[in-house]
C-alpha cells in the first residue's frame, strides 16, 4: 500500500474567524484615557492649629460661592469669567500697594533670592452649590496659576511652563527650571469646610 | 503554426489572499492587548463637567473610581433621586469609602499603593454636600490624591 498524504485542513476560512474576533475587540475597547483637574487633599486634621498661624487679611483672596451659584471674590459680586484675571493680579501681587499681598525673600535653586508673594486663595463654598460651578471655579484658579508660570518662565527662562513639564521627562535642567518657576508660583489653595446655610435645594 | 499555443483565457490573476489571515490576526492581537473592559456598569447618571486645564491620567491600574450622580431612569423608582455614591458596582454610602480605599490599596502592589489616584466622577448637577463629604472621607483614610474627573474644552462660559 502506498503513504498516504495527509490532506491539509482547509485555512480559507481561517480570516472570516479572525475578522469576527476582530470586529468583537473593536466594539467592546475603550481607548479614553480619563482627565481631569488633580488635586491634593490636605491630611487629616491631627491638632488645633495655632493662633499664632493666622494668616494676614491682606495675603488671602477670599472666593465664597452660595447656594445659587454666585461669587462673591474679596466682597465684591463678579461672574466666573472675571475670576482668572482677579486672581492673576492677586497672585502676582504689587508691591506698591498694601492691599496686595505681601512678599518674603526666599531662595530658590536656580533663581537666586526672590521676593515671593505669600498668596493664599481661600474657597468656601455652600452644600448647595452645584458641583458644575465648582469645577469652574477651580479650573479658574488652576487657569491663572497656569498662566503666570507660563509667563514667568518664558521670561526667564525663554520657554513656556508648559514646555518646559514636557520636557522634565527627559531633561534635568528642564526639570530643575520648572521646579523653580513652580516655587516661584506656589499653588496654594486652602478649602475651607463649607457652611450649611442653604437657599436653594 | 505556433509552436507555443495560447493557454486560453488569459485574465487577470486573483489577487493573492494568502496573507490576509495574518494581517487580520495581527490587528486582532492588537486590539486584545489594548482593550480594557468595562468593569462597572453605570448605575448613576454621570456626565462630568468641562474644564479647560485639564491633564491626563497616566497609568489606568493606579486609577480608582468614584461615581456620585443621581440614580438612573430605572432605579429611581427603588433609590429615589437625590445623589448617591456608587463604589465598583452598588450603591453605597459615605461610610463606605473607609473600606473601598482599604480593598482598592490590597489589590494593589505594596510599593504603589499611596500612589492611587482617587478619580471622582461626579455629575455636574449633584450639589457639593455630598462630594464634600466623600472628600472628608477620603482626607480621614490618608487618600488625598484625587482627581475631578473632566472633560476637555477650549472655553468655559458663565
Amino acid at each position: 500500500m502506498g503513504k498516504r498524504e495527509i490532506s491539509e485542513i482547509n485555512a480559507g476560512s481561517m480570516a472570516d474567524i479572525a475578522f469576527l474576533l476582530l470586529i468583537f475587540f473593536l466594539v467592546t475597547t475603550t481607548m479614553d484615557t480619563d482627565t481631569g483637574l488633580i488635586r491634593r487633599l490636605p491630611p487629616p486634621p491631627e491638632e488645633i492649629p495655632d493662633e499664632n498661624d493666622k494668616v494676614k487679611q491682606r495675603n488671602i483672596f477670599e472666593i465664597l460661592v452660595n447656594a445659587n451659584d454666585q461669587l462673591l471674590v474679596e466682597g465684591e459680586y463678579l461672574e466666573v469669567t472675571e475670576l482668572r484675571d482677579k486672581a492673576k493680579a492677586f497672585i502676582e501681587s504689587d508691591p506698591t500697594n498694601p492691599e496686595m499681598p505681601e512678599f518674603k525673600e526666599t531662595e530658590i535653586p536656580g533663581l537666586g533670592v526672590v521676593a515671593v508673594s505669600k498668596q493664599i486663595i481661600s474657597l468656601q463654598n455652600d452644600n448647595g452649590t452645584s458641583y458644575e460651578m465648582y469645577i469652574k471655579v477651580q479650573n479658574e484658579l488652576v487657569a491663572a496659576y497656569n498662566e503666570l508660570r507660563n509667563e514667568f518662565s518664558q521670561q526667564k527662562f525663554n520657554k513656556s511652563y508648559e514646555e518646559l513639564a514636557q520636557q522634565a521627562g527627559s531633561s534635568d535642567a528642564a526639570k530643575e527650571k520648572m521646579k523653580a518657576v513652580k516655587k516661584f508660583y506656589p499653588q496654594r489653595i486652602s478649602e475651607a469646610e463649607p457652611k450649611k446655610v442653604g437657599g436653594a435645594e | 503554426m505556433s509552436k507555443f499555443r495560447k493557454k486560453g483565457k488569459k485574465g487577470q490573476p486573483a489577487v493573492n489572499t494568502a496573507a490576509l489571515p495574518d494581517i487580520v490576526f495581527m490587528l486582532l492581537f492588537f486590539f486584545m492587548v489594548t482593550t480594557v473592559m468595562r468593569e462597572t456598569s453605570l448605575k448613576v447618571i454621570n456626565i462630568t463637567p468641562k474644564a479647560t486645564e485639564v491633564s491626563k491620567l497616566e497609568r489606568k491600574s493606579l486609577v480608582a473610581y468614584i461615581y456620585v450622580g443621581k440614580p438612573i431612569k430605572s432605579l429611581q423608582g427603588a433609590f429615589g433621586t437625590s445623589a448617591r455614591i456608587q463604589l465598583n458596582d452598588a450603591f453605597k454610602t459615605k461610610e463606605d469609602i473607609a473600606l473601598f480605599v482599604e480593598m482598592e490599596r490590597d489589590a494593589r502592589d505594596e510599593a504603589e499603593r499611596n500612589m492611587i489616584t482617587w478619580s471622582l466622577k461626579v455629575d455636574q448637577n449633584t450639589k457639593m454636600g455630598i462630594v464634600t463629604e466623600v472628600k472628608q472621607q477620603l482626607r480621614e483614610v490618608n487618600a488625598l490624591k484625587i482627581n475631578y474627573s473632566t472633560k476637555k474644552t477650549d472655553k468655559i462660559s458663565n
